[in-house]
């Protein structure tokens, strides 16, 4: 459709039509930019969907491997416990990780907020939290593995410092949206800078730190199970074991196990915070 | 007697060299209660903020300006005095936007004014004293919103909210109350409701009443007596009974709009009978 600006427009209206076909111009050159990019790292990205075909019947053997109908046969109903038993590990990493993460993510919280700090703590908290975002759980993961030994609580200190430094930042921004004039409403009495923090942001950002909380808890779930790749506890090690000894109807137990917790913990966590708003 | 609020000399610049308020000078003795009016950005609510101590005011050696509140300073000079927050505590204050939480349970924004006077480690607990709880219901009570004790205050009307904001004032127990245009964001009835408990604190409770208004009917039917300002200087200061329209007219020369809006809703709404109105007191 084109616009054009002819008699019946007002001068007006013949702006804005003129703003409204430079966003269209706008809009076509992000696509294009886009397409570039994918173009560009297509190489990169090592895109070879040729792979996918030649390797077909090497990929049905691994897929015929992992058929429930197989592996209810090999494995062990003690085995079956003990999966379940590494799952329950993993979550209770994430439990504790996502735990200390949220007590920390309070105070390091407020103090990242422009209008509850002065910018002279506001900058440098924000610095540290942005540097345990950058970090991914698995070096975290890696380095509390050689400094705390292998096992769960290397996971546990891995989680709690990642998630602070986005929990941190996500209830930040919750701070720095709130309406100030019950802040101001509560100042007014004669409250202390901490009171005005308890009473009038608090009560303010409560329904969305609740929901931060929550949904970090979720990834932290998925995460864990991943940690124990290296060795950092939960059903990510004894998966990682099944899988490098091509114990492949083992290692799909573990998975639809996996799956089966996540998803129920998604519906749980999904449900409180629903409640929580 | 010390006053209750005794303004000398008050001048704040804002940015760009405006002057919201320009050498104001006020007196309120104890148990009055007084009108504030002005149009729009004539600096009655930055002189409410003044005295409430939630804004200093300029710190040129040359405009010098103190405010006094039940005899302790509040500011001198553009500096809070030291204490800020023991003085705010005796200060009532309450807003056009009301200033309540609006998760929180009314009975909790009630309780809100006993947190200048309770140790902090009681307040961060939430852990109010059995009295403090019973003031605040019967203060809930005195205002008419008892029965909404356990509602979230934002599910309350407009006119319920502003009467929490009056209990929890109450419950601060200060001798003075700052109401800082209470009526504005209110339809009639609510605002003829919140202007008699506002009179009747007075007379009750004999505590101070400053109150802006952007209606001359207003406090005319409820002050003794009445200040106005215009450009942040004081232009009136006397009794409300003689503000007519043809003083107004004379105080803010030159600002019809300033006149309409002050002499009444009836009169924005019908530009002619203000013509008429101004004419017939000008005859």
């Amino acid at each position: 459709m084109s616009m054009s600006t002819s008699t019946h427009l007002s001068p007006e209206m013949a702006v804005r039509a003129q703003i409204e076909s430079r966003k269209r111009l706008y809009a076509m050159a992000g696509w294009l930019a886009l397409i570039g990019l994918l173009v560009l790292s297509y190489g990169g990205a090592g895109v070879d969907f040729g792979k996918l075909w030649n390797n077909r019947d090497n990929i049905a053997t691994l897929a015929w491997d992992f058929v429930p109908a197989h592996f209810l046969t090999f494995v062990e109903r003690a085995e079956w416990s003990f999966y379940i038993g590494a799952m329950w590990e993993t979550v209770q990493i994430a439990i504790w990780g996502t735990f200390l993460a949220v007590v920390c993510a309070v105070p390091f919280g407020l103090m990242c907020s422009t209008n509850v700090a002065p910018w002279w703590i506001v900058q440098p908290t924000r610095r540290v939290m942005d540097a345990l975002r950058a970090i991914n759980e698995i070096v975290f993961a890696l380095l509390f593995v050689v400094a705390v030994g292998l096992g769960p609580f290397a996971g546990t200190l891995a989680l709690f410092l990642h998630t602070t430094g986005i929990l941190a930042k996500l209830f930040s921004e919750a701070v720095e949206a709130i309406d100030h004039r019950p802040v101001e409403g509560i100042r007014a009495t004669g409250a202390t800078s901490l009171e005005e923090i308890v009473y009038g942001i608090v009560p303010q950002v409560m329904p969305l730190w609740v929901s931060y909380a929550l949904y970090r808890f979720e990834s932290n779930v998925r995460s864990a199970a991943v940690l124990g790749i290296v060795g950092a506890g939960g059903i990510g090690m004894v998966l990682y074991e099944e899988l490098r000894s091509f114990n492949y109807p083992t290692a799909s137990v573990i998975m639809v196990i996996i799956i089966v917790a996540v998803s129920l913990l998604d519906m749980l966590s999904a449900r409180l915070r629903k409640f929580a708003s | 007697m010390t006053a209750a609020i005794e303004v000398r000399g008050l001048t704040k610049t804002f940015g760009g060299g405006r002057k919201a308020l320009d050498g104001v000078d006020l007196v309120v003795a104890p148990g009055e209660m007084v009108a504030l009016i002005g149009a729009s950005g004539s600096g009655k609510s930055t002189l409410m903020r003044h005295i409430g101590g939630l804004v200093a005011g300029d710190r040129h050696a040359t405009a010098s300006g103190t405010i006094t509140v039940n005899g302790h300073a509040v500011q001198a000079s553009g500096r809070m005095a030291r204490d800020i927050r023991t003085i705010r505590g005796g200060i009532g204050f309450v807003f056009q936007q009301f200033g309540l939480v609006n998760r929180m349970s009314v009975l909790t924004n009630t309780l809100v004014g006993a947190l200048g006077r309770l140790p902090q480690w009681r307040t961060l607990l939430r852990w109010f004293p059995r009295h403090d709880v019973d003031l605040a219901f019967s203060a809930l009570a005195r205002v008419g919103v008892a029965d909404w004790a356990f509602e979230r205050a934002g599910d309350l009307s407009g006119g319920q909210q502003q009467r929490v904001a009056i209990a929890r004032a109450l419950v601060q127990k200060a001798p003075v109350l700052m109401a800082d245009e209470p009526i504005a964001s209110l339809d009639p009835a609510s605002s003829r409701n919140v202007m008699e408990i506002l009179q009747r604190i007075n007379a009750e409770d004999r505590i101070t009443v400053l109150v802006t208004l952007h209606q001359v009917d207003y406090a005319v039917k409820y002050c003794p007596r009445t200040v106005a300002l215009r450009k942040g200087r004081v232009v009136y200061d006397g009794p409300s009974a003689a503000l007519t329209p043809q003083l107004l007219s004379e105080l803010y020369a030159g600002d019809k709009e300033a006149v309409a809006a002050l002499w009444g809703t009836s009169l924005e709404e019908d530009a002619d009978s203000l013509e008429a109105k101004l004419a017939a007191g000008l005859s």
